[in-house]
């Protein structure tokens, strides 16, 4: 595939992650914040996400388990997961946080386990499409080309 | 003209007189936050915006690193704290800085404790509280605690630009 053919792939495949709401206008903002001193910000950023998320994933599995459910632990922890998700623009995660931290006002079990299930469908989705996404980026950096706005 | 050269020596057109703000750069209301385009002339921002020491308050490293490489494109090194009690210690210590970012929930000591603590030591820097969520009575309760303002996370240019217009204007 040609330079210029990339560079569409990737331009359609950005405008589809933010149409199917996988991103929103915060990725934008750290985009926009990436500059030549600081060329891997977003990577950094978005791999700090990944790694806070897979551990509070993990704490949410094991705090789910237990046989005497610690709602306060599992909002402090989905507290967490909405506030990095949101700061990198994984609307679909932030969304399903929101759900999810109602259900542990109500003390719902059923409903903070569907939750789970579903958060960690939509963190697997969108870290599957960033690194897609990553992927096509460099592509073009290392056929000599620049990456399009 | 400004070579945006701190190192060039001429200290003469250089004085604190941080509150001394060129006109254009004003945003008379404050509430209509204008969210496209915003490209001020950045060799003056960052001028401008050398000698400002803000302390980043917050539990998630990712909102620290945002927060921290938004303030670094306009000319400010923040310190970066994980906790309420990490930022009150820093005062204990006898640091001051212009500016906190204080967030709301954080393990250890949370921001509206820390914030209590840091008015109660006399401090007045400016404080804005960071929240997750737009939730009113959140907010009510952080002013009460002394915050100088309140914004959802994360902040944008835009809100940081207001924030540091107004800090000038102090």
């Amino acid at each position: 595939m040609d330079l210029v053919q990339l560079q569409r792939q990737l331009v359609d495949y950005k405008t589809s992650l933010y149409n199917e709401g996988f991103l929103d206008e915060q990725f934008t903002q750290l985009q926009e914040l990436q500059d030549e001193n600081n060329p891997d910000f977003v990577v950094e950023v978005v791999s700090l996400f990944f790694e806070d998320s897979e551990r509070l994933l993990n704490e949410l599995t094991k705090a789910l388990e237990q046989q005497s459910v610690d709602f306060k632990r599992v909002d402090a922890h989905v507290h967490q997961l909405k506030g990095s998700s949101s700061s990198i623009g994984a609307q679909r995660v932030q969304k399903v946080c929101i759900a999810f931290r109602n259900y542990c006002e109500e003390q719902n079990i059923e409903g903070c386990v569907k939750c789970l299930q579903q958060v960690r469908h939509e963190y697997s989705l969108v870290k599957t499409k960033l690194e897609s996404m990553f992927q096509l980026q460099q592509q073009i950096l290392s056929a000599g080309g620049s990456i399009p706005m | 003209m400004e070579t945006g050269d701190g190192a060039s020596g001429s200290s003469s057109n250089k004085r604190p007189e941080e509150d001394e703000i060129t006109e254009k750069n004003r945003k008379p209301e404050e509430d209509e936050i204008i969210e496209e385009n915003w490209k001020p002339e950045e060799e003056e921002i960052i001028e401008k915006n050398k000698n400002l020491s803000v302390l980043v308050v917050d539990d998630d490293p990712v909102v620290r690193r945002v927060h921290d490489m938004l303030l670094q494109s306009i000319g400010i090194k923040a310190h970066v704290v994980e906790n309420g009690k990490e930022a009150v210690d820093l005062f204990c210590i006898g640091l001051s800085y212009d500016l906190i970012l204080m967030d709301k929930d954080m393990p250890v000591m949370n921001g509206i404790e820390a914030t209590k603590e840091i008015r109660g030591m006399g401090i007045h820097s400016m404080i804005v509280g960071v929240t997750e969520s737009d939730v009113d009575s959140e907010k009510r309760e952080f002013a009460t605690a002394g915050v100088d303002y309140c914004f959802q996370k994360p902040l944008t240019p835009e809100r940081i630009n207001f924030i540091l217009n107004d800090l000038n204007n102090f």
